[in-house]
Order: structure tokens, then sequence, then C-alpha cells
């Protein structure tokens, strides 16, 4: 049985930054539980001396040249915004530290 | 911020043993971002610099810029460094503004170089060398301003504006592991650290490196264990020392702050904390917990980054000369003193000497520009004396020295002009009025008033004192406004003393 | 005459269009006509594109000065949502970019612009293609025309439904565990999702970066082939697009149709993803079609893929903890739904009120799952191992096409089931894709055709096949072939039977 519990949710929406409500915590809770016991399964073949495939078709090295393009307008850029003022994107407060 | 109790940095080496780790940003100069094709450029108007990619919009998938993936290797050959066969990029996930995909593309367990070593010479001429854990290819953030409250620092702040041109600019940061036996030349280990990374990349002509600009950004680690124990100390991070100077004071600063704690008993938190330049001091900021859950994985819109052995070779022959290497040869083709030369390296001025020098100015004249007005101006004002003037305009003055129109006093002058914005040397030497007066004419009208007026003078020099001179040359000086060649000056009174 | 139009198949409006026997705008205006008619009670579409006709008009104009375009111009399109347009809102069926207009058109858009296609509207779509049923749209469900009660599939339930109800020839759609077959499957259409990099991923909004795959839907396997060389190819913009020179998807079809035999094609039917959970009108369908096979020469071929039943477990890691990630940038700074908590706020207060109203149940539950998945102490057991399955069931299809040219197996366990049948239980939705998941897992192309109608409920049956990587034209060839004969045993084309009015409550 997995160990998900309704504070392990809370800790996950958190770090996912979504505002569940209690409601939802409960239902997640329910419902991961049943989920995660049933995906666990992947660990009786995923054995050590099977390498991880990350891309469905390997390829390397793919790069551009550096060079400019593409370069949307200012009012391009903000046109979606929610909130802007002087060419920049308006956001709340930041509560803490920048990284 | 209360002033935290420090213990003095002597009294602290005797009880505990410093112990640091230096991670290193650079920007690179690249035409255009590490993964978007918006141009990477400085200074412009905000959000004008972006496709879609920068912003993180619906839809859009990042292109690894071929430019930067070869600088990487060049950095990551110059610090000493094994290249990976295969790197990978990852996704380091946590929500904040300045990230557009609140995720950073970042290499996490398989970083482009790692396993080097770079030798640094201190002020003193002790050689250290800084062991290189990894060096790995990243994006840089957005810019955040912080609008409202009193300081228009973050805490307080009403609202807050975010200009994602800087957003996906190409970073490489390089980790150092763990320096031990800086003992009290730790805190000139580190800024020495950063001042060769800043050689190293400008040599390689990867970067812009002005810390000014934030083109090289120091997170220092520092840790303190008691003499005679094994086990490192808790380690504080400190952000945003953001000059040479500072990364030696901020380590010294936390040497002596952490000290003082452990001394009274208490313990370190493992937090990141802040530098601040204007208080000398560092202040707490995130405590570092688990809930610094990054969920790293393989980036899936970007292949592994696989660089050939010939390409390899290839970025390895073209590796300029090693800083260390460098200093010895210019100081023996600039036939500098230790004393000198040290001055130099001790200011981290050795690139704008050896550009100044290389634009035609005299070693002795470079050196005493640089590190004399120019650093004096620097340590005013807190910046490094590398961001205030050009090798280039700095060469202008010099060369207006030599031809007689300027003497060393308006020379400081045309210099601190230069660095307040008014332009270029002649141009403010136009605007100011500021050439010596070069007419005998007019010098010897001033000569002839000042020893009218000073008959005693007159009389002394007559008598073959002189010495007695320095008087009248000093009021006609002073009557020139300093514009005038001092050497001539006497040359003139002693002539017309004697007629 | 407009009922005429919207009967034809892409191919013939194209036939007809260059021949001027009809123009753009007509086309236009007859699929515009047909979408007012029907569409309130399929919805397929969430919008409709204001420049459809004037867009028809300007190539009608075009051809009419003597200029060449090329061989679809002025054939209507329906666009999925998932994909970006500067002409209409783009919304992935989400209420967090509701009415958000992008300033950039993904590369198989501009490509379609670029063959004058006619972008006819975005189609509905499970919020950011989470879901089989599109009942997970924030804009209420896309219902089947071939009976009203039932789901269209999902996530790309709009676009299959739009064009089993004649309101589009074709449509662009996602597949990211099933997403294009599925729909296909359950409304008795054509889909087919590409190799994986065959076609560009740039501008569609990503949900499992590593599975999605953007392709065609239509009613006859040679429309989805043509559409298909049209989005194909090489785009810079997507570091994951592949540089290959494809042959032509359409000739391929062509050629299939005209093959005589499908004489030496080994054909393997995979053990496990057929049989007994399966439903029985899914599973007399499938019977008729292998029989139809050897019939016609092929050699069937028993698979046993071990690996396959860790597909959907595997695909449950793979796809939350990308789309956890995918999904980060929905944090109401730079466009979308912006939700302050009475009060204000901080910035992490604002993001978290608006992710928590803007996202729907299914979206939040799998984000949830894939934060967890990647979390520090689970990255190993989870996401890690997942990539490994990933790896065994590659090897798996391997060793399966060293036995067999293709694979083939019913594309979905059931026919189109009823509305709300399986939301209560998210697991039964998931598993609900265990046939169509492996070949997302593995890369490799994949399509859905028509082949019955259930006897049970009257509602079509559609055969999965699959190739190898970069074998795409293998695929419209066999799949071609089988459509003509299928077609020559029924008398009609299978959309023929497609009911022309969507049936409501039409089940048997
Ligand atoms: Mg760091
Ligand atoms: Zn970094």
């Amino acid at each position: 049985m997995s160990d998900i519990s309704a504070d392990t949710v809370r800790h996950l929406a958190h770090l996912a930054r979504i505002d569940l409500s209690d409601d939802e915590v409960a239902h997640l809770t329910d419902e991961l539980r049943v989920i995660v016991d049933n995906i666990a399964k992947v660990g009786e073949v995923a054995t050590p001396d099977v390498p991880a495939t990350s891309h469905p078709i390997p390829l390397s090295n793919v790069y551009r040249e550096d060079v400019v393009a593409d370069v949307l307008t200012q009012e391009q850029a903000l046109s979606g915004a929610p909130e802007a003022n002087d060419g920049r994107f308006t956001v709340s407060a930041i509560l803490g530290e920048e990284q | 911020m209360s002033k935290a109790k420090l213990m003095d940095f002597e009294k602290a080496l005797e009880l505990f043993e410093p112990v640091i780790g230096l991670e290193v940003h650079v920007e690179l100069n690249t035409k255009t971002k590490m993964f978007s094709s918006a141009p990477n450029e400085f200074g412009s108007e905000p959000n004008t610099n972006l496709t879609p990619v920068c912003l993180g919009l619906p839809g859009s998938l990042p292109v690894v810029n071929a430019q930067a993936v070869r600088y990487s290797i060049s950095l990551g050959l110059a610090l000493g460094c094994e290249i990976s066969p295969s790197s990978v990029f990852a996704r380091k996930n946590y929500f904040y503004p300045d990230m557009a995909k609140n995720y950073q593309i970042s290499q996490y367990d398989k970083p482009i170089a790692e396993n080097g070593s770079v030798e640094i010479e201190l002020a003193n001429g002790r050689v250290v060398h800084v062991p290189i854990e990894r060096a790995h290819m990243e994006e840089d953030a957005g810019k955040l301003t912080h609008v409202g409250g009193s300081t228009g620092r973050i805490q307080g702040a009403e609202y807050s504006l975010v200009d994602y041109n800087r957003a996906g600019v190409p970073l490489v940061e390089i980790v150092t592991r763990p320096v031990f036996g800086g003992e009290a030349d730790t805190p000139a280990i580190a800024s020495a650290y950063v001042s060769t990374i800043r050689d190293i990349v400008i040599a390689l002509g990867i970067s812009d490196a002005r810390m000014d600009r934030g083109n090289l950004r120091c997170d220092a680690n520092v840790s303190l264990r008691p003499r005679g124990t094994e086990k490192l100390g808790t380690r504080t991070e400190t952000k945003n020392v953001n000059s040479l100077r500072s990364v030696e004071r901020a380590v010294r600063y936390e040497i002596q702050r952490q000290a003082a704690i452990l001394a009274d008993g208490g313990s370190i938190l493992q937090e990141t904390r802040h530098w601040h330049e204007d208080t000398g001091a560092t202040s707490a900021g995130r405590p570092k917990s688990d809930a610094d859950d990054y969920r790293y994985f393989p980036e899936p819109d970007l292949a592994p980054v696989e660089p050939s052995r010939e390409l390899i070779e290839e970025l390895r022959a073209q590796l300029p000369e090693h800083p260390t290497l460098r200093r010895r040869r210019l100081k023996a083709e600039w036939g500098f003193s230790d004393l000198e030369f040290q001055d130099i390296v001790n200011s981290g001025l050795l690139t704008e000497v050896e550009t100044t020098v290389a634009i035609g100015v005299e070693p002795q004249a470079a050196r005493k520009w640089w590190t004399g007005e120019i650093a004096r101006i620097a340590n005013e004002r807190g910046v490094d004396a590398g961001s205030l003037i050009t090798p280039a305009n700095l060469a202008k003055v010099v060369a207006l020295v030599d031809e007689g129109t300027l003497n060393d006093k308006l020379a400081r002058v045309v210099i601190g002009a230069v660095i307040d914005g008014e332009g270029e040397p002649s141009a403010i030497v136009q605007a100011r009025g500021l050439a010596i007066v070069s007419d005998d004419g007019a010098l010897i009208e001033a000569i002839d008033a000042a020893l009218a007026s000073q008959p005693d003078v007159l009389e002394k020099i007559r008598e073959g004192k002189v010495q007695a001179a320095g008087a009248v040359i000093g009021a006609v000086m002073k009557a020139m406004g300093g514009q005038a060649d001092a050497a001539r000056v006497r040359e003139l009174v002693l002539e017309r003393a004697s007629q | 005459m407009a009922s005429e139009i919207i009967d034809l198949t892409a191919a013939e409006l194209a036939t007809k269009l260059a021949a001027k026997e009809l123009s753009a705008e007509d086309a236009t205006k007859a699929h515009l006509d047909r979408i007012s008619e029907v569409d309130s009670d399929v919805r397929a579409f969430l919008a409709i594109n204001e420049h459809a006709l004037s867009t028809a008009r300007e190539i009608d104009a075009r051809r009419a000065s003597g200029e060449k375009l090329g061989e679809l111009a002025g054939v209507p399109l329906a666009v999925k949502d998932v994909l970006v347009t500067t002409d209409m809102p783009t919304t992935s069926g989400s209420k967090i970019l509701e009415g958000w207009m992008s300033p950039y058109d993904a590369t198989v858009v501009a490509r379609c612009r670029q063959a004058d296609l006619v972008p006819l509207g975005k189609t509905n779509m499970d919020e950011f293609a989470m879901g089989s049923s599109t009942e997970h749209s924030a804009y209420g469900p896309t219902r089947n025309p071939w009976n009203l009660d039932r789901i269209p599939g999902g996530s790309g339930g709009g676009s299959a439904a739009a064009v089993a109800a004649f309101e589009a020839p074709f449509a662009l759609g996602s597949d990211t565990g099933g997403s294009i077959r599925q729909p296909a499957h359950v409304t008795g259409t054509v889909g087919f999702k590409p190799t994986y990099g065959a076609v560009s991923r740039y501008g569609a909004i990503a949900l499992a970066s590593s599975l999605d795959q953007v392709g065609p839907c239509s009613r006859t396997v040679l429309d989805s082939a043509l559409l298909h060389d049209v989005i194909a190819g090489h785009d810079h913009h997507d570091s994951t697009s592949l540089t290959d020179q494809w042959p032509s998807m359409a000739a391929a079809a062509r050629e299939g149709a005209r093959a005589e035999n499908l004489k030496g094609l080994r054909v393997g039917v995979v053990k496990q993803i057929q049989g007994d959970g399966f439903q029985q009108g899914v599973r007399d369908g499938f019977a008729k079609t292998l029989e139809l096979l050897v019939a016609a020469g092929a050699e069937i071929v028993e698979i046993d893929a071990p690996h396959f039943e860790y597909a959907v477990a595997a695909y449950y890691l793979i796809l939350p903890a990308e789309a956890s990630s995918n999904l980060a940038k929905f944090d109401s700074v730079r466009f979308g739904l912006r939700v302050t908590p009475a009060g204000g706020g901080t910035v992490e207060d604002v993001m978290s009120a608006t992710r928590e109203a803007g996202f729907g149940p299914e979206v939040k539950r799998r984000i949830i799952l894939g934060t967890y998945a990647l979390s520090a102490g689970y990255y190993d057991a989870y996401y890690g191992s997942a990539q490994k399955v990933r790896t065994l069931i590659q090897r798996d299809f391997d060793a399966a096409f060293t036995q067999a040219d293709i694979l083939i197996s019913p594309t979905a366990p059931t026919t189109a089931f009823a509305f709300g049948e399986k939301t209560k239980d998210p697991l039964e939705m998931y598993l609900n894709d265990v046939t169509t998941i492996p070949a997302n897992l593995a890369g490799i192309p994949a399509m859905s055709i028509p082949v019955d109608v259930a006897a049970e409920d009257g509602l079509p049956v559609g055969l999965q096949l699959m190739a190898p990587a970069r074998a795409d034209d293998r695929l419209y060839r066999v799949s071609a072939t089988i459509e003509r004969m299928l077609e020559e045993a029924a008398g009609m084309p299978f959309y023929a039977r497609a009911p022309k009015t969507p049936a409501k409550g039409g089940a048997k």
C-alpha cells in the first residue's frame, strides 16, 4: 500500500501551487492511493540492468545556430497579460526571497 | 536588520577552520539566448528581447544554441575539466514569477564538464589549486522590480513588475568542491578565484564578465569547523555578491559571524543569506530545507549534448594561455617589481592593464592610472574599477598627457569626467577647456606679475637661492588654474628672474 | 448542393476545387452551414473562424488569377484546440486559457495555411488533452454523432466528431496515449498517430512532451494521408523533430488502394491487447477483420509482448510527471486566467488560487500524481522505473517487428460508452487506453480505421494498426487496402453508414 496521506496531498498541492479545498484533498487522497497502488507495479520489471528511456526516438546534438529570429514585439509579448505596467508584467507582492 | 555579533577575525581562525565552496554563474555573450533565438542583449526596453520560448508561451519549445555549447565546452576545458561524452538537460521545477515556465532548464546528474582544477595566485604570492566539481549549462531568469514600500526592496513592496529580457540568457554555473586549508587567506582565495574565473572567461571571449551588470555572479558557501574536528560544519550560502571586493568581504564577514555564534554555543542555520554592499553585512534569507524539492527530470524537449572528440580537441587547441602562466609572462614583459605587479593582481585589474598596454600605453603608465586614480574612485563608489572606464578611453587620456596637452592633475579631472559619462576624453578637454597653457606669452605675463608682487623672492633667486622659485611657480600655477606645465613654468621663472 | 459538398472527402473536394467545379467559398460555406445545423447537438467546435469565408474567397481569387495552388487549396479543415492559432482563441479545453489569443501559429497550422487549407474552427477536447471521453473539457462534452448520448472519445473527441458529423472533411488532432485513435474508433473515422518526431510539436500545447504527437483525423485513409503530407517534415523549432525525408503518405495510400491483395504481409496479433476483457462487438469486428486479412493472403502471427501489461502503469507515471511540469506555466503572470483571493495576497497566493479555479478535477489529479512521481525519494521507484518499462516495451516491439510487418489490435476495448459511465472511477478510464498507449511509449506510428458496427449497440468499431518507427507509409498502404476491401464487401464506404442526422438516443 502506498503511504499517501492527506498531508502528502497538501504538500504536493503546495509544490504544484494549487489551493485545494479540504474536500478535494480528501478525494484526491483516496484516488491517489488506488492509482499509485496500481501503477507501482512498474517496479516489478524495472530491474537495475534495464536502461531508462526518456526519448522514444533517440537523437543527440540538436542545435540552432546563434542567429536572432522569431522576436515578438513588446505589445505581442504583453498581449495576453492579466495585468501590465510600463512594458512589464505586473504581479502581486512577492513574499520571501529572490531566487 | 539587527546587527550581528562578529568575532575578531584572528580569534575566529584560532578557534575554527573555515571551509568555502563557490558557485559562479557566468552569462555567455552569445548573440541569442540559450534555448531561444531571442537577442541576448543588455539594456533593451523591457520585454522586447523575447520569442514565445522566453515567455514560456503555450506550445513553445526550446532549441539549444550551438554557440553556447561550444563556449561551455571551452570554459570546461579552461577549468581543467573532463567534458562529458553525453550530457543531459534537466528541468528544475519551482514556481517563481521571474521564471516563465516555472521550471529552469539546467543540467543535473549529467553536466557538460566535471572534475577540474583552477590554479590561483594570491596577492601574497601563495598559489592555491581550487578543485572544480562541475560546470553546467542553464538559462538565466527574468528581472523583477519591486514597487511600493519604503525601501524598494522585496519586503514591503505593493507589487512587482517582471521583465523577461534576461530570461533564457545562457549561463554556465561553475561549482567548486569544498576548499580547505585557506586559513587566514580564505577571503582572499574567494576573491582571487572569482577574479581568475573572470580572467579566464574574458580571455576566452565568451562573456562580458561585468560583475556590475550581473554577467558574473558569485554565491559563496561558508562553513566553520572547530579546530581538530573532521566533520564539516553547517554552511550558509551568501548570494548576491557581485563585486570582487564584496566576495572577499562577505566571506570574511560570514567567518566572523558564524564564529561568534558557534563560540556562544549556538548553531548555524543552513540558509541562504544576502550580502548588502552598503552595510557590509549579510542578512538571513530563505532557510534551506527538504521543501526545496525541485523534482528534476530529464528535459524531454531536448536531446543530449554529445560533442565529438574532434570538436573537443579543436576547442582545446584554441584555448588561451592559463591565467597563472599569463601573469608570469606579463610580469616579465612589463618588467614590474613584485610589489607593482601584485598591486595590479590584487585589484583584479590585470586584464584592464593588459588591454591598455596592448593599445600602446606604457606599462608603468597603465599600472599607475588603473591602480591609482581609477581604483581610488572605484573604492569610493564600491564598484569594480574595470566597470568605470574603458581601456581605450584611458589610453586616450594617457596620449593627451604624453603629447603635453594634459598634466597629471588635469588627466585626473578628465578621467573623472569620463567616468561620470561626460563623453570622450578629447571632447571633455574641449568642452571644459582643460588643456595646458603651452603659450609662453601667457605664462610669461603671469610670471612677471608674480615676480613683481614678490620682490623679496625675486631677490633670493637672483642671489642664487633657486629653491625660492617654488613660491612663484605655485602662484603662477594657481593663476593658470593648474592648466600649465610646471616644469616649463620653472624654466621660464628662472629665465625671467635672471633678466 | 450543400449536402453533396459535405459528403465529399477531402480528396474529392480537392479535385473539384482544382477543376474549378467548386469554389473554396462554397466548400467552406457548406461546412459552416453544416456546423450551424448540427453543432448545437454535436458540440464539436469551441470557436468558429470568422475569417474562414474571406480566406476561402482569397484562395478562389488566386486560383482565378491563374496562380498555381497546392493540391488541397481551398479544402476546409478543423483544428484541435490544443494547437495555437493567431486568428482564433486557443484554450486547450481549459478555463485557465479562456479567450487566450496566441501571438504565433503552431507549425502544423502554419503549414496548413501555407497549403491554403481553410481553418473552419477549433475543436473541443478534454482539458489539456487529459481524458478519453471529452467529458473533461471545461466547456462541456462533445457528443458522438452516432449516438448523442455516447462519448465521442478523447481527448480529441471534437475533431473526430466534427469529421464524423460531416462538419469538416478532415481535422488536426494530437495523440499522447490514443487521443486521435480512440476517438476515431468510437466515431467510425480514421485517425493517425505519426512516428514520434515526424510532425512538429511546436505550438501544440504540451501534455506529455515525450509522448505527444500531432496527426490527422478524417473519414478516409487517403484524406489522412493527404493531411499528413502537409503537416509532416522537419521543423527547426522542435528539437525532437526528425530530419528524415518522408515518402508521400498519399502516394502510399493510393498505392494501397490499388493493391489486389495482401499476399506476403505478415500481420502480428498482440496477445496482450485483445480478447476476453473486450466488448463482444469489438471482438467480433476484430475477428471479422482477421478473416478478411487471411482471405486476402496475409499471414497472421501471434505476438507475445510480455511487458505490455505494464504499459498503462508506466504511462500514468510518465504522463502526469511531464504534465505537472508542462502545466506549471499556467500561473496567471503572462497569459490566461488570474484569480486574486479575497483580500489580495502574495503572488504565490494568486498563483495557487488561479490554478485551483482554472484547472478541472482531472488536471489537478494528474498534476498532483505527477508531482508525487517526481518528488525526492520517489523518483527511482516511479518515474525512473516507468522509463525502464518504456525500454522493455520498445524491446517487445523490436522483437515483434522481426516476426511481423505490422501489428494489429482492436483500437479500444469498448465502443463509445455513455456519458458519466467512467468519470467516477479514474482508474477505469485510464485502463481504457490499454491498447493505444504502447505505441506512444515506443514512439512508433499507429492508426485506427473503422471496420465494423457492433451488433449490440450499433456503434462503430475500429482496427488499430501499428508499424515500426518511420514506417508510417506502410500503415497507409496496408490500411488503404483493407479499407477498399471493406468498402467492396459492404458496397459503400464506411462513413456512408454514419447517421446523417446525429442520432438522439439512437442506440439499437
Ligand atoms: Mg546554486
Ligand atoms: Zn544556477
